[in-house]
């Protein structure tokens, strides 16, 4: 067979080239993480571990200047789980109602909407969240949730607007769409004759749903999760316009706060010396908080999916 | 068989490829004879600067005009920030850089050739804000100005706030201090006033492109802060003049050193310059805030484009001197509108007596002039 022989070669070919574009990604990361770590050696030399859990940031080129990284590591993990909480029982909701509950004319139409809202660019969600969800906020949700919560140390002080809560709110918005999108392809792929059986031994829809389907999808709930994380803590637009970029570790979400990716793009373009190398050494600890935050959720995937109720499932 | 023909395809492909790069093959040799019946332009220069976001409109305004009367150079002009430019014209990976702020010593030190700062204009920093019912030109001194931005003075109707506006209702409202997140020069120059009138900011704050305000939030950019001031009553900041007056915020006069109340106009900033005119010295790196002078306006500072005295390439170098010998008088003029003030004359001249030290290779590049 004279084919044989081209066939395998065109085999090998594919494979040779597949490989490389799946060697780019990882030589790309290394590199990534080289030229962060080159870049800001200063820093590292100067801080070592103290850049990490120091909690003051002063560029100010002189006696005061010194540079911490905790109050951005703070507002990053604060907004981000800030907006998971409020970002995950809606999409769920909205991914159970389109997989299970909804009829096939509204299923469609509901789908791309929810898909829509994840092509907005985020500077738009940006001027949205300051213009119009800002007063919404300042004149009606904010007075309340001081008034009858502010007892607890989250809804103390005074709200000036740009603060962690509004940030988290346009936030969960952004990452809605991700999470409720996937979840909808995981519900979808929950075979029928578990529904079925559900069924056919007497249980309600809802029971169907809480016992049967949701358990079942636990591992790639998870995994919609994950994703929508990825997109919270990398968020730099959006957060920089709204999250009022006062470097603090408040517990009140009515108070401003910086992200590690908002100091970046507000300092980074005049900054020099010194403050080069701290910003960029943000960006290294911004990338190794998303790689230790990865592997964490993989492996929170990977006993969920371990759980019984999921056996069926790798 | 098809997995054959798709590879000699990409051979025949690469091979055409490997061909054109010598000139040998008749495709190149049509698109080289294709250029030649085009009217050959006049021997063309391009400039490329970076810098400063600040002088950004005017530098933009001047590059359309000065190409359209200078054919054949083009120049290129990206306002990525201060330190960006001093950046790159450190590492000469422009032909001119731009900044607010003068370079440090210890900047003009790492570079790999003497650089000369260039004034081009005039700007100045306002102080604006949004309080129901208060009209424009509230008066404010350095004192209580550096009080709001410290955190100590923290109500509209605080009295050191009143005592200067006999006549105003000022509201028992919060003061909401608004500030650049981003590194800016309007940052550092306000800083830089704050300091020079405050020795209380000095200590606790000090001046940069970025500082660690000990009060209020921060917005990205002109437009952030004044986005921010419209829709918060009872909120304070600071922008550029020029962009104050073309969104029509109200601002405060403020005291300046000779004790009189003075609104931020281009006359008064034009009065700084010309009051600090003894202090400048030949190399031009200078703060002008906190001006002496009857009608200085206080926070201005001179924002300048960085070149290197002895440059390499000849024809590039003359055409950025010309440039810039064009801006710094014919220029001027189109400042006005964008809200920029115009160099006084006496600085001008001292403009002029850098530009001549510019030369190629030791030769100067501006004789005659």
């Amino acid at each position: 067979m004279p084919g044989w022989r081209i066939g395998n070669l065109g085999d090998r070919l594919f494979r040779g080239i597949a490989a490389t574009f799946a060697t780019i990604i990882v030589v790309v990361l290394l590199v990534i993480a080289v030229a962060l770590t080159q870049a800001s050696r200063e820093t590292l030399s100067a801080y070592g571990f103290g850049f990490v859990v120091g909690q003051d940031w002063n560029p100010v080129e002189g006696a005061n200047e010194v540079y911490g990284a905790l109050p951005f590591v703070w507002g990053t993990l604060v907004t981000s789980f800030l907006a998971l909480a409020l970002a995950v029982p809606i999409s769920v909701g909205i991914a159970v109602f389109i997989a299970e509950l909804a009829p096939e004319w509204i299923r469609t139409p509901t789908g791309f909407v929810v898909e829509l809202l994840a092509a907005v660019p985020s500077v738009i969600y940006g001027l949205w969240g300051f213009f119009v969800l800002r007063p919404v906020l300042i004149e009606h949700v904010d007075p309340a949730l001081s008034r009858w919560l502010g007892f607890l140390p989250f809804f103390r002080g005074a709200p000036l607007g740009n603060d962690v809560l509004l940030a988290s709110v346009v936030l969960a918005i952004m990452i809605l769409p991700t999470i409720s999108s996937v979840s909808r392809e995981i519900l979808r792929a929950v075979p029928n004759t578990l529904r079925e059986a559900a069924l056919a031994l007497g249980a309600t829809k809802w029971e169907m749903i809480r016992s049967v389907v949701l358990p079942y999808a636990k591992s790639g709930l998870t995994g919609a999760v994950i994703l929508g994380l990825g997109r919270a803590l990398g968020e730099t637009m959006a957060v920089t316009m709204l999250v009022g970029n006062k470097p603090s570790m408040s517990l009140s979400v009515f108070e401003p706060a910086a992200t590690m990716a908002s100091i970046i793009a507000n300092q980074y373009p005049e900054a020099q010396g010194r403050q080069h190398s701290a910003l960029t050494e943000i960006g290294l600890l911004l990338f190794a908080l998303t790689l230790v935050l990865n592997i964490l959720a993989r492996l929170l995937v990977w006993r969920v999916g371990r759980l019984p109720g999921d056996a069926g499932r790798a | 068989m098809s997995v054959r023909l798709a590879t000699v395809a990409v051979f025949a492909g690469l091979a055409v490829l490997g061909c054109k790069g010598d000139g040998s093959s008749p495709a190149a040799v049509g698109s080289a004879s294709q250029a030649a019946k085009l009217p050959s332009p006049p021997a063309d220069v391009s400039l490329n600067g970076s810098g400063a976001t600040f002088p950004n409109p005017l530098y933009q305004k001047w590059v359309a005009a000065y190409q359209a009367s200078e054919k054949g150079v083009r120049i290129n002009y990206q306002s990525v920030g201060s330190g960006a430019g001093i950046k790159a014209i450190s590492d000469r990976t422009v032909d001119f850089g731009a900044t607010d702020a003068p370079m440090t010593d210890d900047q003009l030190g790492k570079a790999t050739g003497k650089i000369l700062h260039i004034p081009t204009t005039l700007g100045a920093v306002v102080v604006t804000y949004n309080v129901k019912d208060v009209p424009d030109h509230l008066k404010i001194t350095p004192d209580v100005l550096a009080g709001i931005f410290l955190g100590d003075v923290k109500k509209w109707n605080d009295p050191r706030i009143t005592a200067l506006n006999v006549g105003v209702k000022l509201p028992d409202q919060a003061i909401g201090v608004s500030w650049r997140s981003d590194g800016s020069g309007t940052t550092a120059v306000f800083t830089d006033y704050l300091c020079h009138v405050s020795t209380g900011f000095k200590d606790k704050v000090g001046s940069a492109t970025s500082v660690k305000w000990p009060v209020g939030s921060g917005s990205k950019g002109n437009d952030g802060v004044t986005n921010q001031i419209k829709q918060t009553p009872g909120s304070i900041g600071y922008v550029e003049l020029a962009y104050a007056r073309q969104t029509k915020l109200p601002t405060m006069d403020l005291r300046n050193k000779a004790g009189k109340f003075v609104e931020a106009s281009l006359e008064a900033i034009a009065a700084a310059a010309a009051g600090s005119l003894g202090k400048i010295p030949a190399d031009m790196r200078i703060s002008i805030v906190d001006a002496e002078g009857q009608a200085a306006y206080p926070i201005a500072a001179f924002t300048y484009i960085l070149v290197y005295e002895d440059a390499t390439d000849a024809a590039k170098a003359g055409a950025l001197a010309k440039f810039l010998w064009w801006g710094i008088h014919d220029g001027q003029k189109l400042g006005g509108p964008l809200h920029y003030a115009a160099l006084p004359s006496e600085v001008v001249s001292k403009a002029e007596v850098l530009l001549k030290l510019l030369k190629a290779s030791g030769k100067p590049l501006l004789e005659g002039k």
